[in-house]
C-alpha cells in the first residue's frame, strides 16, 4: 500500500515531468524552426524540473514506499522528517526556477534542496537493512 | 512482467548502448576534431535520460504501481502501448534530425524536430494519464 507521503512525492514528480517536457518541446521546436529564440532561456529550468523534479523526486517517493519497514505495525520511521524533506525539495525546485527572473535566488533554491536531501537520507538511513529485522 | 513492460525495459537497454556509442563518438570528435558530428551532445544526453532512464521508469511503473482496478490492474494497456510508441518514435526522430539540423540546417530536418517535440510531449502526457490514478493510498 502506497503511503500518503509517497503519493505526494510521485504525483509532484509527474507534474514536473509534464512541465519539463513542455519546456523541452518548446526548445526543440525552436531548434527546428526558430520561432522565438528567447525560449532557449528555459534550459536550466528544463534540466532542474526533469533531473530533480522528476527523476530524483520519483526515486525518493518510491524508496519511502518500498524500503524495508520496522516491526509491527510496519512503521516507516520518522515520517515528519520525510514530510519536511518533501516540502523543502519542492520549495527548492520552485525557487531554483525563479532564477529565470531573479538569478541570485538560484543559490537559495540549491540550499533548500541540499537540506531536503540530507534530511531525507537521515530519515531513511535505518531502513536500508534486510527485511524483517 | 506484462508485455509492454518487457518492451519498455529491453528498448531502454538498447538506448543505453546507443548512448554509450554516441559517447564514444563524442570522445572521438574531441580527439580528432571531427566537426561533422555537430549536435550530438544533446542527443547523447537524451538517449541516456529519456531513452534509458525515463523509459526504464515508465516500464517499471506500468508493472509495479498499485493496481488501477481488479479488471484493469494496469490501467489502459492501449494507452501503455501509445506511450511506448510515442516515446520511441519521438526520440528516434530527434536523434536523427538534431545532428542534421545542426550541421546542414534545412526545413525538412527543422520540421521533423517540431513533430518530434510534439510526439515526445504526448509520450509524457499518455504516461501521466495512465499512471495518475494508480498513485493513491491503496
Ligand atoms: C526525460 C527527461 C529529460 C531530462 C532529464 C532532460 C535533461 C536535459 C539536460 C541535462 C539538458 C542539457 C543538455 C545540454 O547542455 O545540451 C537538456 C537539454 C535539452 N532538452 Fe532535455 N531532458 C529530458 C527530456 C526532454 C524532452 C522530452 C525534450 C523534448 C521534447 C527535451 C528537449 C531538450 C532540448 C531542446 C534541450 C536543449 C538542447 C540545446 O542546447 O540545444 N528534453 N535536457
Amino acid at each position: 500500500m502506497m503511503p500518503r507521503l509517497s503519493v505526494w512525492f510521485v504525483r509532484a514528480s509527474m507534474i514536473y515531468l509534464l512541465a519539463g517536457f513542455t519546456l523541452g518541446a518548446l526548445m526543440l521546436a525552436q531548434d527546428g524552426i526558430s520561432y522565438a529564440p528567447a525560449v532557449m532561456a528555459v534550459l536550466p529550468v528544463h534540466m532542474e524540473f526533469l533531473l530533480v523534479g522528476w527523476l530524483v523526486q520519483l526515486a525518493m517517493g518510491v524508496a519511502f514506499w518500498i524500503f524495508p519497514r520496522f516491526g509491527l505495525p510496519h512503521s516507516r520511521g520518522n515520517e515528519t522528517l520525510i514530510w519536511a524533506s518533501c516540502l523543502l525539495l519542492n520549495a527548492g525546485i520552485l525557487v531554483v526556477a525563479l532564477e529565470l527572473w531573479i538569478p541570485a535566488v538560484f543559490l537559495i533554491g540549491r540550499i533548500l534542496e541540499t537540506g531536503a536531501v540530507i534530511i531525507y537520507a537521515a530519515g531513511l538511513w535505518r531502513r536500508v537493512k534486510p527485511h524483517g529485522t | 512482467m506484462p508485455t509492454p513492460t518487457r518492451w519498455f525495459i529491453k528498448t531502454s537497454f538498447v538506448y543505453l548502448a546507443l548512448a554509450l556509442i554516441a559517447g564514444l563518438l563524442l570522445a572521438a570528435r574531441s580527439l580528432f576534431g571531427l566537426t561533422a558530428l555537430g549536435g550530438l551532445f544533446p542527443v547523447y544526453i537524451h538517449l541516456l535520460v529519456f531513452g534509458w532512464l525515463t523509459q526504464l521508469v515508465f516500464g517499471v511503473v506500468y508493472w509495479m504501481f498499485p493496481k488501477y482496478s481488479a479488471e484493469k490492474p494496469r490501467g489502459s494497456e492501449t494507452l501503455g502501448w501509445w506511450t511506448y510508441a510515442l516515446l520511441n518514435v519521438g526520440l528516434a526522430l530527434r536523434a536523427i534530425a538534431e545532428p542534421v539540423q545542426s550541421v546542414h540546417p534545412n526545413p525538412f530536418a527543422g520540421w521533423t524536430l517540431v513533430v518530434s517535440a510534439a510526439i515526445q510531449f504526448c509520450a509524457g502526457l499518455t504516461f501521466v494519464l495512465n499512471s495518475w490514478n494508480r498513485v493513491r493510498e491503496k
